[in-house]
């Protein structure tokens, strides 16, 4: 009876135990802990949280190691951390420390303007961000497990998290019309390999777990992403760039689990403090974008 | 008759996907509530600190136990932590399985695994006797079963990772992720369905 370890179901697999859950950015072994604690399925480590990176500038890269090593002791739950885009050896080395998930992000500055990591001869299972159907399948095509909308992370404006999920989610809904023989110039005109896209026509959903990510700062955000249809948010600076880290965090936590009930979703969003200061995408200008990078 | 899947976080709508695919009307339970005239209820795989958070913050636990004494209750991955006594570790557990367990027990993501498992008890149900192939993601060991708890499956090395207690199953691997549907028809078979 032998057993087969880093099979694409068990990579799929971790995704699907996290659905329903919120993954949190923390970037001390303390904040760590308080997500646990208020109920994150997962966390992202990391040293700066986006809105850090946005304000600091320069070239964000992976995090230290030993910072990341910290944060796994630190909690029962997976601990997920990012790479570059194309950034392979980067990767390498979280699969090397042992993390459960690697996000080749958008977030850190791209090490490759044109190829993403061929994530397939992994034995750690990959999220990839993405803003439309077509980019979803490129990544599942090279090889990631689990894919999130990309939003604008760091801002705490939702919109652009809700532009993403609609227009996966949407075109999904409009693939699904669609005649057997318009399948092939379906999968030319979004860019997407053609054996993905009859598999999601056959599914009625992407063959990945989607998540939502970039702009989460609030349980109705939360909830919002949920009732569009996604499998759960990521939050990375909504929680601990708000007044009251441990009270949101928990109240995102129940949002995402009740997110059709508004009974529920009022009682949680009372008394949550300051959220985070945010950042309206309308006034950044395009060359700051962060969804954009990512072919 | 419908059988319930907790539906607090995890796996629940994979667990809904094959009860539908047996023609088995199901029912998604977030509040004590929606536990009324169950004839079973599923704890599907998910993180096991974020069920409890939650059963804990909604006031699900007692209205579980109580469940738990009277009907079948099935825990697959976090769901069997979930049942068991101790789980080495300060975090909410129904307690109703004379089970303990250990988290994470083969290590991180890269160490989950697929494997053959001998479980004769499924002859119950499909007397066509084959190895079960079992999904563990970070999963958890049975590491003790006492009371009437009884061991359904093991690894080669002997390892539990199946346990039976009455009505009470639990299993480390996840069923709902593969296409044989023989584990849920045998809990189906333990509810009186």
């Amino acid at each position: 009876m032998e057993q087969q370890v880093a099979t694409l179901t068990v990579k799929k697999g971790l995704a699907q135990m996290l659905k329903g859950g919120v993954i949190m950015d923390v970037v001390t072994p303390e904040h760590a802990r308080i997500a646990e604690d208020a109920g994150a399925v997962a966390v992202m480590a990391l040293e700066r949280v986006p809105a850090d990176i946005r304000a600091d500038g320069g070239v964000a890269r992976m995090s230290d190691p030993e910072l990341i090593l910290k944060i796994m002791d630190s909690v029962s739950i997976p601990v997920m951390a990012k790479c570059r885009i194309g950034h392979f050896v980067e990767a390498q080395i979280l699969e090397a420390i042992g993390v459960d998930y690697i996000d080749e992000s958008e977030v850190l500055t791209p090490a490759d303007e044109a190829h993403h990591i061929n994530k397939h001869p992994f034995k750690v299972p990959f999220v990839c961000g993405c803003r439309n159907l077509g980019e979803a399948l490129r990544r599942i095509g090279e090889g990631a497990a689990m894919i999130r909308t990309k939003g604008e992370a760091g801002t705490g404006d939702v919109v652009e998290a809700v532009r993403h999920a609609r227009s996966v989610l949407g075109e999904i809904r409009r693939l699904k019309t669609l005649a057997e023989e318009e399948l092939m110039a379906f999968a030319k005109e979004i860019g997407a390999p053609y054996e993905l896209v009859v598999e999601t026509r056959d599914l009625g959903r992407l063959p990945a777990v989607n998540f939502a990510a970039g702009g989460i700062a609030t349980p109705a955000d939360a909830a919002l992403m949920m009732q569009l249809g996604v499998d759960g948010v990521f939050v990375g600076s909504g929680i601990f760039k708000s007044g009251d880290p441990a009270k949101r965090a928990a109240a995102i936590v129940k949002a995402t689990t009740h997110y059709n009930d508004p009974y529920i979703l009022a009682e949680v969003s009372r008394n949550l403090g300051e959220p985070m200061v945010g950042r309206q995408i309308a006034s950044i200008p395009e060359g700051e974008l962060i969804a954009t990078r990512g072919w | 008759m419908t059988i319930g899947v907790l539906a607090l976080q995890g796996d629940f709508s994979e667990h809904i996907a094959i009860l539908k695919r047996l023609g088995v009307s199901t029912r998604e339970v977030r509040l004590s509530e929606q536990l009324d005239d169950l004839a079973g209820l599923i704890i599907p795989g998910g993180e096991s600190t974020t069920i409890g958070k939650l059963a804990e913050d909604y006031r699900l636990m007692e209205p579980l136990r109580q469940y738990g004494r009277e009907k079948a209750i099935w825990g697959t991955c976090a769901g069997a932590i979930f049942l068991s006594r101790d789980a080495r570790r300060k975090q909410p557990l129904l307690g109703l399985m004379d089970i303990t367990v250990e988290r994470n027990a083969f290590g991180r993501q890269v160490a989950s695994f697929e494997a053959d498992l001998e479980v004769p008890v499924l002859a119950a149900v499909d007397p066509r006797e084959r190895p079960y192939h079992a999904i563990f993601i970070r999963a958890p060991l049975i590491e003790t079963v006492s009371g009437d708890a009884q061991a359904l499956a093991q690894l080669e090395d002997g390892r539990i990772v199946a346990a039976r207690q009455g009505r009470l199953l639990a299993t480390s691997f996840h069923p709902e992720l593969t296409g044989d549907d023989r584990f849920h028809r045998y809990f189906l078979h333990m509810a009186g369905v």
